[in-house]
């Protein structure tokens, strides 16, 4: 197991757990859409898949959010 | 111009605070601000900075008040359902402060008038509810050099940003491009709880204050995030995109875009 901060909560994670495994076990809304930082620093989307996390690293999700007027 | 005794009373409570004192309060009588969309952000946020005293507010919207606006847009009234929402907002911005001077604007914001539209302003404040105008609004504050603050709001959630000319990342740094239309919704799919609006427009007002007077910690490198299901706020740290196609030192992008709106939000 390791710890990671994810959304500002720590939780234990299973060792070597991907990214993209991750935005599923968080069950990220609109995951094509998500913009993610590991440690303050942004992930392209085109490494997601060869991301694994680390104990002790920090995840925020980012996402789109439209609203205000109509 | 030394302040009328009306004007003392009026802004007691801001003079008092020794951020503001009579000093801050002449910044936000002699301060402009632009709110662009006067919906479920730029209304309370409307209400505030004109109560506040800022001395000059824009407001740009090309809608009429319209009924279901009224459960989150608490600047228009039931007496002012079809009504142009700039009128609407204009006449109830002075009729809490008529030191306040309101310009305007019944057009939505494009690619051909948003410079002209900024120019004048000290701080702008993103109300809008789509993509293509949050990347317009954006693209156009950074070659501009204009301070400005995003907003989002949905069904319970919201979220904001303040970006400052040269003191950490854009809009863009973050998001870098409108997600495809549709892709995620908008609240008018989504639907959104009105006080959201109230919660994210007050403190998009309160980023304009506090970039007025110049006192405190903007959300600049920060989104702050809100729960209100879970009754949570969050703070995420924002890197610079160093290679952001519009912020970063070789920009790729250098002409104003105006991206294709969701189908679903086309005006009939
Ligand atoms: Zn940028």
């Amino acid at each position: 197991m390791m710890i990671l901060t994810v959304a500002g909560k720590k939780k234990n994670y299973p060792e070597r757990l991907t990214l993209p495994a991750l935005i599923e076990q968080e069950a990220v809304e609109n995951p094509d859409y998500v913009t993610v930082t590991i440690n303050d620093a942004f992930v392209e989307r085109g490494d997601f898949a060869q991301t694994i996390l680390k104990d002790g690293d920090t995840v925020e999700f980012l996402y789109f959010m439209g609203g205000g007027t109509v | 111009m030394p302040f009328t005794n009306e004007q003392l009373e009026r802004y007691s409570r801001h003079i008092i605070l020794k951020e503001v004192g009579i000093k801050g309060q002449k910044k936000l009588l002699n301060a402009k601000v632009l709110i662009i969309g006067a919906g479920g952000l730029g209304a309370p946020a409307a209400l505030y900075l004109a109560a506040a005293g800022v001395g000059t507010i824009g407001i740009a919207d090309a809608d009429e008040v319209d009924l279901s606006n009224l459960q989150r847009q608490v600047i228009h009234t039931t007496a002012d359902l079809g009504k142009a929402k700039v009128k609407s907002a204009a006449e109830t911005m002075t009729a809490i402060n008529p030191d306040v001077k309101v310009n305007t604007y019944r057009t939505f914001v494009t690619s051909q008038n948003i410079m002209n539209l900024i120019a004048g302003y000290d701080f702008i404040l993103d109300g809008t509810d789509n993509f293509p105008a949050k990347f317009l609004i954006n693209d156009a504050c950074v070659m501009a050099k204009k301070p400005f603050s995003h907003a989002g709001i949905i069904r319970f959630r919201g979220q904001l940003m303040t970006y400052v000319p040269g003191q950490g990342p854009c809009y863009r740094c973050v998001f870098k491009n409108p997600p495809p239309k549709d892709a995620v919704p908008t609240c008018k799919q989504a639907g959104v709880i009105g006080a959201m609006g109230g919660v994210i427009g007050s403190l998009q007002a309160m980023e304009a204050i506090k970039y007025i007077i110049g006192q405190g910690k903007l959300l600049t490198g920060r989104l702050l995030t809100y729960d209100a299901l879970k009754m949570e706020f969050h703070t995420i740290k924002l890197p610079r995109d160093e290679h952001c196609a519009v912020c970063s030192a070789h920009p790729t992008i250098t002409k104003l875009i105006d991206y294709e709106q969701a189908e679903c939000d086309m005006k009939k």
